[in-house]
């Protein structure tokens, strides 16, 4: 048994850190590209942001099952413990934490009927500041957004235009740095700045 | 048994501290305070998770030995400590009783203390196991006096 | 349709709020009933809204026989609202019914069994004479005991499945449906069914049940065993690793023996209708095993002619929250849908040459 995972403790306040942290991450999705605070764990497991741990204890439970990819597979124990979730294959994830973006093409995508069967990615990054800008535009947005996280890919903007137009199927993207957050939902267009 | 998880009844990783486990989440929240103040303190400890209440669902066999299948719920009360000497211990118990799966949960802890085992084993565990094992000799002696007794009447010519 | 919101009422609902609350108080020259003596002495309404509420927790369902003042569909209703707020921690190892305690263990088929025939508390037998003499509070009851034999009470289905006259359990490692997470789609498998059995309506199982009897769908059911007892609750919570036991509930179990022929591929041999409840509760253990045997026709290749072997209807109509909910919206206001239906009737009406009054006033 990896008992000293365990000794990090999750939410404070499980109910209502949860509820605040959900009430963070509709407002993040429904405006894409901006930049919200969640209440965090006190102590959350290395690799683990504040900000990536709140998001895993409000979102993953026993029917929402998370797959744990790359650094991430060790937190198996503490995120079961936590959240109920059982490992998942990427392929039938609910949710995928990763700290590098995921092929979208190995993940749920949902189907016209469902789109909601799709995963959902916690991506963990540097930080949501001071990376290449880019334009968001789209609903929720009322002209256009700049954003400019640190730790995307330099395909992501032609990666992402492929997502989008999937739509109504496709992924939905949460980013996460420090105690912040922000949305990328799929119907969410992206430009490089220029 | 076509489960792939060990049950109680089978070759059991852990069975020491699975019977003591059972035995807290059996006992009668009541009777286990009572033992409680009669033993040694247990040490300090942070929560870990909960105590918190939610639902288990109870599966039967179709059939009786069959096929499982989704009985309905029950309601079930869990927490995990860390206490003061690094020692993890967790319990899920029956019913509501958030005192009940934290003392369980603490004993659970201090019960993997070599040095405390033997005390607590003999101050809680063993009237547990008593008092359990009484509520059911009453249980199997009321059973066996409604059992019948079949006698055959005198043939009749 | 559209709907048009309306607001108003919120006094006169208070004050209906209210004077319910009192009068589910009664008189208080009498005592009030303390949710206690409720999980005591009326443990056998505790069990059926258990059972119907689909959640085990005696005291819970305590409460809501107080707070329903009685009204045991509105009781089982309030524990199906409380376990949507619940999480779920997980799901127990199948319950082993063979190492059940046992309080009760009958056999209809077989006199002499090993273990024995057990009563246990049964109303079997009574004269069903109301006994005045409860009516004087003060009742002291004590319950006789004898010396326990240590004796083996194996299931009866094993006694009778080592010839081969009974069919097997049959097995699945397949993970069940469960249809408080899946809608119900037909055809449905067995665990589907007998979960939906399993928190059907008692009266409704009862009926059904008792019409398999009458001749619609008539299997020539024996018990062949009802036990009621207590068994342990184990789960393996996913920090341990291994199994451990979190407490122990009362069920009831009824094995149901019916009659059958045979096909061209299977020799004659006894079929089976199984029923599990929470709590003492035979009534609803018999009637499930009698529904759930009738709900196998096709699959044993019985023609299927009477509305206990139909599983839509039968686990479409079962469950009394989802009933009384459709039932009793119908109370509700409905004074749009109702406004276009007598227009339609004015219209009609009025196409016939006949005076076009108002249906109020005509009525009056």
């Amino acid at each position: 048994m990896a008992d000293h995972i365990l000794a990090h403790p999750g939410f404070a306040d499980p109910v209502h850190d949860a509820q605040s942290s959900f009430r963070a991450l509709l407002q993040a999705l429904a405006r894409p590209g901006t930049l919200h605070a969640v209440a965090a764990p006190p102590d959350p497991p290395a690799p683990l942001s504040p900000a990536t741990a709140a998001v895993l204890l409000t979102l993953v439970d026993s029917d929402a099952p998370v797959h744990l990819a790359g650094p991430f597979a060790l937190l198996a124990p503490w995120v079961a413990f936590h959240t109920g979730s059982g490992e998942a294959a990427a392929d039938g994830a609910a949710f995928v934490l990763a700290d590098a973006l995921p092929e979208f093409a190995a993940l749920p995508t949902g189907s016209d009927e469902i789109p909601e069967a799709s995963a959902t990615v916690i991506l963990q990054v540097p930080a949501l500041k001071g990376g290449p800008p880019l334009i968001l535009r789209g609903p929720g947005i009322e002209t256009m957004q700049e954003f400019a996280p640190l730790g995307l890919p330099g395909d992501f903007v032609a990666r992402w235009a492929a997502n989008r137009r999937l739509y109504p199927r496709g992924i939905d993207l949460v980013l996460c740095a420090g105690d912040r957050i922000a949305g990328l939902p799929r119907s969410t267009t992206v430009t490089e700045w220029r | 048994m076509n489960t792939a998880a060990p049950s109680l009844t089978d070759e059991h990783p852990n069975r020491a501290r699975a019977e003591w486990m059972g035995l807290l989440a059996r006992a009668r929240p009541a009777e286990l305070a009572a033992l409680l103040e009669k033993a040694q303190g247990l040490p300090g400890y942070v929560l870990l998770r909960g105590p918190e209440t939610g639902l288990v669902m109870l599966r039967g066999r179709a059939g009786g030995g069959g096929a499982p299948f989704n009985l309905g719920e029950m309601t079930a009360t869990r927490a995990s400590v860390r206490d003061a000497e690094g020692r993890i211990g967790h319990a899920t118990v029956a019913g509501r009783d958030e005192a009940h799966a934290l003392v369980a949960a603490r004993l659970d802890a201090a019960l993997q203390d070599p040095a405390r085992h033997g005390a607590l084993k003999a101050t809680i565990l063993e009237p547990l196991a008593h008092s359990e094992e009484q509520r059911r000799a009453a249980l199997a002696r009321r059973a066996a006096a409604t059992r019948v007794d079949f006698f055959a009447l005198t043939t009749q010519r | 349709m559209a709907y048009v919101a309306v607001k108003g009422g919120e006094r006169a609902i208070d004050a209906a709020h209210a004077w319910l609350a009192a009068e589910r108080r009664g008189d208080t020259a009498v005592p009030e009933l303390e949710t206690a003596q409720i999980r005591e002495q009326l443990g056998r309404a505790v069990d059926r809204v258990m059972a119907e509420g689909s959640l085990y927790d005696p005291d819970l369902a305590a409460l809501a026989i107080k707070q329903a003042q009685g009204d045991l569909i509105e009781a089982g209703f309030l524990l199906r609202a409380l376990r949507t707020t619940l999480p779920r921690f997980g799901v127990s190892l199948p319950i082993e019914t063979e190492t059940m305690r046992l309080a009760r263990r009958i056999s209809a088929i077989f006199k002499d069994l090993p273990g024995g025939q057990v009563l246990g508390p049964t109303y079997d037998y009574t004269h069903r004479l109301l006994d005045f003499s409860l009516a004087a509070n003060g009742t002291q009851a004590t319950a006789p005991e004898a010396e326990a034999r240590d004796e083996a009470a194996p299931r009866v289905p094993d006694i009778l499945g080592r010839e081969g006259l009974l069919e097997a359990d049959g097995a699945s490692a397949a993970e069940p449906f469960d249809l408080t997470r899946a809608p119900l789609t037909f055809p449905a498998s067995r665990d589907a069914r007998l979960q939906g059995l399993a928190r059907g309506d008692e009266g409704f199982l009862l009926g059904l049940g008792y019409s398999t009897q009458r001749g619609y769908g008539n299997n020539h059911p024996f018990v062949g065993e009802l036990r009621v007892g207590e068994v342990d609750v184990e789960i393996v919570p996913p920090e341990l690793g291994f199994s451990v036991c979190i407490g122990t509930v009362e069920l009831t179990e009824c094995q149901m023996v019916n009659q059958f022929a045979g096909s061209k591929t299977q020799p004659a041999q006894f079929t089976r209708g199984y029923g599990l409840a929470f709590g003492h509760a035979e009534r609803r253990a018999m009637a499930m095993a009698l529904v759930d045997r009738a709900l196998r026709a096709e699959e044993l290749g019985e023609a299927r002619t009477a509305p206990a072997q139909d599983a839509e209807f039968v686990l479409s109509t079962c469950d009394n929250v989802e009933a009384t909910g459709f039932v009793e919206h119908l109370k509700l206001p409905h004074y749009v849908d109702f406004q276009s239906e007598l227009e339609t009737i004015r219209r009609l009406r009025g196409n016939t040459g006949k005076p076009a009054t108002s249906l109020p006033e005509a009525a009056g």
